[in-house]
């Protein structure tokens, strides 16, 4: 029994002393190409996963290394900013005054078709005849109009 | 009709002005000789806080810009500390900006090549942009009193050193 208990605590402490440098390493929380695919290169002026130069390649070992130490995802791109400012950034923040540009697209869209929808409308009011006109129109010419009519024909000998 | 018909013309015209902005807001021009140099400020490379060239104001003041991925920066680096050297002092001074580059290789550059002048950090290049540099390296020679007195784009030479050396000491 004591045996098998000595045995069961060397294994168990078997199993921490192979687990603790597991633990103790950083777990990454991103990797590279994602955030390559999100950042730029502010020098080359393209997205740092198409950018080859020898700053790219910088800004690439920065970005690995803060993988490395378990950075997340936000935490990267904040240093990122600190080091290169808003311009490394692909797409704009969704906070601040960087929140125009996904508002401002939004608005002017709505507004737009709000004015087409309004034109469109005064559009068809202006071109279709109106009720009064449609009858007067179908109802044929007046009693003046006939006279005129005739009196006009009968100037003709025909 | 009048009035629809106005309105459509500053629409039309808004729309130009805004293209016309756009494209001027993109193009840079190089700031030239006589010009007021922009001051930043800028945090500095290898030390806490901030600095601007005002804070240099009454001394010439060689402004370099580099970056640490440059390599005619890397050539160019050890004349400009020795230029520094000879030249250095309550007159004169070189002031290097690191620009778009990583603050740990900027400094690991300054450490390699000694360089004992203020280095200055100007991360995403808009302090460049205000001179309307093109690229690194760019020297711009400002004298006492905060106005461009010469530039010249790519490294530096003996020759042109020449020329910043006779108008800081007064011989042009």
């Amino acid at each position: 029994m004591i045996r098998r208990a000595g045995e069961a605590i060397a294994v168990i402490g078997l199993a921490l002393l192979l687990a603790a440098p597991a633990a103790g390493a950083a777990e990454p929380q991103t990797s590279l190409s994602e955030i390559s695919a999100e950042v730029m290169c502010p020098v080359c002026g393209t997205l740092l996963e198409l950018a080859e130069s020898p700053q790219a390649q910088r800004e690439k070992a920065f970005v690995q290394r803060l993988v490395d130490e378990g950075k997340s995802k936000g935490e990267i791109k904040d240093a990122l900013v600190a080091e290169y400012g808003d311009e490394v950034l692909a797409l704009p923040q969704d906070s601040g005054f960087s929140l125009s540009a996904y508002v401002v697209p939004i608005v002017a869209f709505v507004v737009a078709a709000g004015a087409l929808a309004f034109g469109i409308l005064r559009w068809r009011r202006a071109s279709g005849p109106g009720p009064g006109e449609a009858a007067a129109a179908s109802a044929g010419p007046s009693r003046e109009d006939n006279e005129r009519l005739d009196e006009d024909l009968g100037r003709y000998d025909l | 009709m009048r009035t629809r018909s106005l309105i459509a013309v500053l629409a039309v015209l808004a729309v130009v002005a805004l293209l016309v902005y756009g494209l001027a807001s993109k193009g840079s021009s190089r700031i030239a000789v006589g010009e007021a140099a922009p001051d930043g400020p800028l945090p500095r490379l290898e030390a806490a806080g901030r600095e601007s060239l005002a804070d240099h104001r009454g001394q010439w003041v060689l402004v370099n810009f580099w970056a640490s991925w440059c390599d005619p920066c890397k050539e160019e680096a050890p004349e400009l500390e020795e230029f520094q050297q000879r030249h250095g002092g309550a007159g004169f001074t070189v002031l290097g900006i690191d620009t778009e580059d990583l603050s740990d290789d900027g400094r690991s550059f300054a450490r390699k090549y000694e360089l004992s002048y203020p280095q200055l950090h100007d991360g995403d290049g808009r302090y460049g942009d205000e001179y309307g540099t093109t690229g690194v390296p760019e020297n711009f020679l400002v004298g006492p009193e905060g106005r461009v007195r010469w530039l010249t784009a790519g490294p530096i030479s003996e020759r042109s050193l020449g020329e910043v050396e006779a108008l800081i000491k007064g011989r042009s």
